[in-house]
């Protein structure tokens, strides 16, 4: 594999926190070299790659993406997806497993992991059910899925109610060092809610859920896991008012991060306006006073990840009234023009950002990527973090569209993608 | 008369004006109706489809009379025994109803802003006549109706709304009506049925309905939308009735001439005294069915007149 050569790049390093012009050095797809100043050593075998002073982060590690096979690859397949990760500057994908059917046997784990292979330029590691048919009742084979190639373990947005199943499922999953991802919410609250309980919701008439269920669930998780010592990740936070919680918890030194999707950070419960269904996500869009919480939560690092929850949904799924329609939002290409809105409004620097987006997600995951150093894979994006456009959603590369930045104006645009060395999209 | 909306979806997107141009123009048909003959041709020529995709008699009934009057074609189209059944979305039910050139539908439907969403793929003036628990505009306008000839003004009256505020349509588009007209309005009812949050609608909120009652102008019921709730909002309607259901002996704290209002259908005994719904002394719930058909062919002829305009 020939070397590369990036030079005058604004480099972003979420490990030291750094976000300045230098020169990286890529060979056999990994960082083996870089350094200050733009020019960079000579090196007459590289391609040399001029980045024009625009940005040079690690890729970004997305956890909790939903790629719909098997069982709805109408609404994103594995190439849809690789296509739309790799021109979002997405480098790792790590999946979802509520599929149809679930994930939560070794051998549909095969069955994806063959899939993603064949079709995906970019890394693409799934993730298993925790129990069978995220039914909660009983663990999935913990000890296989593992050897199987699954990264960690949820039963996505299922929660599972029944506490003896789960503090097992826990127990045995920390027996195995297998991460735990958990959606905290108290379903006995949120069950049927489309929106987040308020002003909002009381005048459009739709049934809601107090941002309390949040921190219910995540209060019982963590008593649970004072209990078994798994290890474990929230997989949205998304509410002031479960922030306080999370925080006693890593300070009682328990194996606890914490995640939140880039809706939940970039948008509000306002912005569903006339039941516009491309805002129903789970859980419920939030207050601005929670937003402008979550966004304090990743800047101090309270909050570990940022994710998109890419949740592809068809047309007709959306098409309805608001109660009926589907939740989730397709993320993947939008993911990093969003959060660079939160780098514009001068909320979170860069490489607090890709701390979130990159660093903070392969650390849990315990993979080498989502940094800059030396020996770390060559899965980095480039991007202009300037450029200002306005979303058409139609020119997604998701087979679905329920984009909410749809007709948007964003800024931000990534120039190139490139997974261990080997570019994997370059804008034209 | 210029009325600016080519839909009747609900209260929130009206301005006073426009509340008060429809109520004006509904006194007209109140007279039309008293008199042997009813008949005005202002919907001649057009065709109206009722769609009703939740079951209502009176509504229904009430749109179904407003057209006739008006001249106009009316046909009743019962959604919730058809083709939604068979899996038919709201949106092809949109397409197919395009095909057919109607000029106004009345829509009912059980959930909270499906009406705005069917108005969206249609090319006809659309009518809300109730979409889950978010609004149903033309029984808030048939109630200011009622409260305007009883109280001979809309403005500075203090309106006590009692009950079951959290499942009902009615009680929204009331809410938003009176207070765009400038009213005191109290929400009285248990916490469950009366969440916090419509205290930030400038409301006063009571728990005890006699504190809430003291000297008010209007009393308006709400019926207790026992199918719309999924368990557990009272202990029990013998409780409800006695604490916060409407009899004689609550009234004496409203003032001495205060209304007492309900949409129908009654549960009498749960929500309110049998005698006192009766009583034609203090009770209007009559007199609002009247006013029903009255607002709604009002709102009709508006909607027909920008049609007529835009052909």
């Amino acid at each position: 594999m020939s070397d590369i050569l990036f030079t005058n790049a604004r480099l972003i390093d979420p490990e030291a926190g750094t976000d300045a012009i230098g020169w990286l050095n890529v060979s056999d797809g990994r960082i083996v070299a870089r350094g200050d100043g733009a020019q960079g050593p000579d090196a007459p075998d590289a391609e040399r790659i001029d980045c024009g002073g625009k940005c040079l982060a690690p890729g970004i590690v997305d956890i909790g993406v939903k790629v719909c096979e098997p069982g709805e690859r109408h609404k994103e397949s594995y190439k849809s997806a690789g296509l739309a990760a790799a021109a979002g500057g997405v480098t790792t994908i790590i999946t979802r497993p509520d599929t149809a059917p679930v994930i939560d046997t070794p051998e549909t784990l095969e069955f994806v992991t063959r899939r993603a292979q064949a079709d995906t330029p970019v890394n693409v590691l799934p993730m298993a059910a925790l129990t069978k048919g995220r039914e909660g009742r009983e663990m999935t084979e913990i000890g296989f899925l593992l050897d199987a190639g699954a990264v960690a373990f949820t039963d996505c947005d299922h929660v599972v109610t029944n506490t003896k199943v789960f503090s097992r499922a826990l127990t045995y999953a920390r027996s195995c060092g297998a991460l735990v991802i958990a959606h905290p919410q108290e379903p006995g609250l949120s069950n049927g809610a489309a929106a987040t309980s308020g002003k909002f919701a009381a005048l459009r008439g739709l049934a809601s859920v107090s941002p309390m269920a949040e921190r219910m669930g995540l209060d019982r998780d963590i008593a649970l896991l004072e209990m078994t010592g798994a290890k474990y990740h929230a997989d949205q936070i998304t509410t002031a008012r479960a922030l306080p919680a999370l925080e006693r918890a890593k300070r009682n030194g328990l194996d606890i991060t914490a995640g939140t999707s880039i809706h939940h950070l970039t948008l509000n419960e306002l912005d569903v306006a006339d039941y516009r269904t491309f805002f129903k996500v789970k859980p419920p869009l939030r207050s601005e006073d929670d937003r402008q919480a979550v966004i304090e939560a990743v800047h101090t690092g309270l909050i570990d990840t940022i994710s998109s929850m890419h949740t592809p949904q068809d047309e007709e799924s959306k098409r309805l009234p608001f109660e009926e329609a589907a939740s989730g939002a397709v993320a993947l290409e939008t993911l990093l023009p969003a959060a660079l809105r939160l780098y514009h409004a001068e909320q979170l620097d860069l490489p607090t950002l890709f701390r979130a987006m990159a660093l903070n997600p392969a650390k849990r995951l315990g993979l080498a990527s989502g940094r800059l150093s030396e020996g770390a894979p060559a899965d980095l994006v480039l991007f202009d973090p300037d450029v200002p456009f306005v979303l058409d959603r139609f020119t997604l590369k998701s087979k679905s569209q329920n984009t909410p930045f749809d007709g948007q104006r964003m800024q931000g645009r990534v120039l190139a993608t490139y997974v261990g060395g080997t570019p994997v999209y370059r804008r034209d | 008369m210029r009325f600016a909306h080519r839909h009747l979806l609900g209260i929130e997107q009206l301005s006073p004006h426009d509340i008060t141009a429809i109520l004006d123009l509904a006194e007209k048909y109140v007279e039309l109706n008293r008199q042997s003959a009813k008949h005005a041709d202002v919907l001649a020529g057009l065709t109206q489809i009722n769609m009703f995709f939740e079951n209502s008699t009176r509504t229904q009934a009430s749109f179904e009379l407003a057209g006739k009057r008006l001249g106009a074609d009316v046909m009743n189209m019962a959604m919730q025994a058809s083709s939604i059944k068979k899996g038919e979305t709201l949106i092809d039910t949109a397409m197919t109803l395009n095909a057919m050139h109607p000029d106004l539908l009345v829509v009912r439907h059980p959930h909270s802003g499906a009406v705005d969403l069917l108005a969206q793929k249609v090319n006809c003036a659309v009518l809300n006549a109730g979409d889950g628990r978010h609004e149903h505009p033309t029984q808030a306008l048939l109630d200011a109706l009622t409260i305007r000839r009883a109280k001979g003004r809309l403005h500075r009256l203090n309106i006590a709304i009692c009950g079951d505020i959290a499942h009902s349509r009615v009680a929204r588009s009331n809410l938003i009506l009176l207070g765009k007209m400038e009213n005191r309005i109290r929400l009285i009812g248990p916490p469950t049925l009366v969440p916090g949050q419509f205290a930030e609608f400038g409301a006063e909120v009571y728990d005890d309905m006699r504190e809430g009652l003291r000297d008010v102008d209007v009393v308006m019921m709400l019926r207790l939308q026992k199918e719309r709730m999924d368990g557990g909002f009272i202990p029990s309607e013998r409780e409800y009735y006695h604490r916060h259901g409407l009899d004689g002996e609550k009234l004496k704290l409203a003032k001495p001439d205060a209304i007492v209002m309900h949409p129908g259908p009654m549960n009498r005994g749960v929500e309110i005294d049998g005698t006192l719904a009766d009583d034609i002394n203090r009770s209007v719930i009559q007199e609002q069915v009247e006013m029903g058909v009255a607002v709604r062919m009002a709102a009709m002829e508006l909607l027909a007149h920008n049609l007529r305009e835009a052909a």
